[in-house]
């Protein structure tokens, strides 16, 4: 049986002024589980990932066509409000990004300016995200620390438990673990594994292991083009593509 | 000669010229503190100037320095505040923004003389708003906001790009994102950056002398209703302030002590500019420590 799509992309270009760094996508994403993306530095991938939640709107002279739908709704329509759109589909960024507040307030954050003033909602959120982002145990005895006191790795959690307080649907992690050690990392893989019954979850990846660890879904990019997407353990044991092969055996890239 | 005794060298001649300056420096600030503090008292910093007769204070000048700060900044650090946001966070890159930052540049190389005249001419003439308080106000926030504007803007600019989007990935609004995440953030540096301005405001004489006048009219510390003539509030007397009136008394000065009073009013602009200044790095220290460290 087909599963249900949460994301659908058609023939998505993006320019950077005259640079086309997508070259006509086609992909979609089913609902829940985690779905890689791996390729070769500067193929696109982050590129793709920000067209998800319409971060690279913030970026002067880029341009996009093709059709980006969640839930059947198009994302890029003018009736699209982009603040909505990122409260359900949140972002995990390479470089852990904690502000500088408390790692309570960086948690609840988001619930509070979407107007969320009940103290006992928002303690409860707090603890359940962090245990979801598996850094509960590290820092319960401390929640009105600065956030920017954790470590590289706590930091990152505490940033995934940012997101997952607002309940999205799904989450963009770009390269969410290559700036961690490796102990780190396997928490967050993890974790990862724990979230994806409920969420969506689409990753960017350089670590191979790391793909066919923990996705149930990759697809391979290279220079702005789709190659080849599949369930991982096809792409991984049998693909049929000669350039994911020859990507995925380190012939190049 | 090789690397290593090159680098020796360089070194050198910068310690040497890094040393000239400290000495430079502790050699003024020492001569303008040890002439100028003996004169300092209590009675000194609280009694009004006297003409013609020796014993004169600088009470009515200090209050008016800080008087004339404060309406200083309240004027011009909103208008800062908000030009400095839109350049860093909204105004598009083009050629009219190139023109208001090429237009704040060449303000704030406007010499504080002209920005005086420039006062007088408009505001105590043309607006009919005589030297008054108010009239210097308005000058030195032309002479500030230059500064100031920058300062907030490259604060802001400071503040990785990566907090900016952590914001908006969260579906924070541009607005929010950097009124309570971005500003915040910045607001070590920003004070800072008042802190600085506020000393340098304090010391100006120039850009004074012909907006907010010459002349200390005697205040009546009692009253406090700003719509009174004597009133220290009031918005529409001419204020001498410290620097202007340190200028003045060497320029025109007959009373018998002009010496020691120039002295002693140099030495508590010194001092009250120090403090600022201290003050500031201290005051962003802080603050720096208290966003990044636990509470
Ligand atoms: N802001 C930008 N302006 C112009 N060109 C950009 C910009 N961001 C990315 N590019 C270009 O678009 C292409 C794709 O970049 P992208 O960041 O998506 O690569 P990537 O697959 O994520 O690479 P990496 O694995 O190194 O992160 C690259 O050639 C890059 O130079
Ligand atoms: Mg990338």
């Amino acid at each position: 049986m087909e599963k249900e799509k949460i994301i659908t992309s058609q023939n998505v270009h993006l320019y950077y002024g005259e640079k086309e760094a997508l070259k006509g996508i086609d992909l979609d994403f089913p609902k829940n589980g985690i779905h890689a993306l791996i390729g070769p530095s500067g193929c696109g991938k982050s590129t793709y990932l920000r067209c998800l939640n319409r971060m690279n709107d913030l970026i002067d002279n880029v341009k996009i066509t093709g059709a980006i739908k969640l839930d059947d709704e198009d994302i890029y329509s003018p009736k699209m409000d982009t603040v909505e759109l990122r409260k359900r589909v949140g972002m995990v960024f390479q470089q852990p990004n904690p502000f500088p507040f408390s790692i309570y307030e960086n948690v609840v954050y988001g619930l509070r300016i979407a107007g969320v003033k009940d103290k006992n909602l928002l303690d409860e959120r707090v603890e359940t995200s962090l245990k979801q982002a598996a850094v509960w145990d590290d820092v319960k005895d401390d929640l009105h620390k600065s956030a920017l006191a954790l470590s590289g790795g706590q930091q990152q959690r505490v940033c995934i438990a940012r997101v997952l307080a607002v309940k999205p649907e799904v989450i963009l992690l770009d390269e969410p673990t290559s700036a961690l050690d490796p102990v780190s990392s396997n928490k967050v893989e993890e974790m990862l594994l724990t979230l994806k019954n409920e969420y969506t979850c689409i990753i960017v990846t350089h670590n191979m292991q790391q793909a066919s660890r923990i996705s149930d879904t990759t697809s391979f990019f290279l220079n702005g083009n789709l190659i080849e997407t599949g369930p991982t353990k096809q792409i991984f044991v049998n693909p049929t593509k000669k350039e994911t092969d020859d990507y995925l055996s380190g012939r190049f890239g | 000669m090789n690397t290593k005794k090159v680098n020796k060298l360089a070194l050198a001649v910068i310690k040497l010229i890094a040393a000239v300056v400290v000495v430079i420096l502790a050699f003024l600030l020492g001569k303008i503190l040890l002439s100028g503090l003996p004169h300092v008292s209590w009675h000194f910093l609280t009694t009004p100037s006297r003409s013609f007769t020796a014993g004169g204070g600088i009470g009515i000048q200090l209050f008016n320095s800080f008087y004339l700060l404060i309406l200083t900044l309240l004027i011009s650090f909103p208008l800062s505040l908000g030009a400095g946001i839109y350049l860093a966070e909204y105004a598009p890159k083009n050629r009219v923004t190139e023109g208001v930052r090429m237009a704040i540049e060449v303000l704030s190389s406007l010499p504080s003389v002209v920005v005086g005249l420039f006062g007088f001419l408009l505001f105590v003439v043309q607006f009919k708003m005589g030297f008054s308080i108010i009239s210097g106000a308005i000058a030195l926030t032309f002479f500030n906001l230059p500064l100031l504007t920058r300062n907030v803007e490259d604060s802001l600019n400071n503040v990785p790009k990566l907090q900016r989007e952590a914001g908006l990935a969260l579906g924070l609004s541009k607005w929010h994102t950097v009124t309570k995440i971005i500003l915040p953030e910045a607001l070590p540096g920003i004070l800072t950056g008042i802190v600085l301005c506020a000393g340098r405001v304090f010391g100006e004489a120039a850009a004074l002398i012909y907006t907010a006048g010459q002349s200390a009219t005697n205040i009546d510390f009692s009253n406090w209703n700003p719509f009174d003539e004597s009133s220290p509030l009031n918005l529409f007397r001419p204020a001498e302030t410290l620097a202007v009136h340190i200028w003045k008394i060497n320029s025109e000065g007959i009373m018998p002590d002009a010496e020691q009073i120039s002295a002693g009013a140099s030495a508590v602009l010194i001092v009250a500019v120090l403090i600022f200044n201290l003050s500031a790095r201290y005051l962003g220290n802080r603050l720096y420590k208290r966003l990044t460290a636990s509470k």
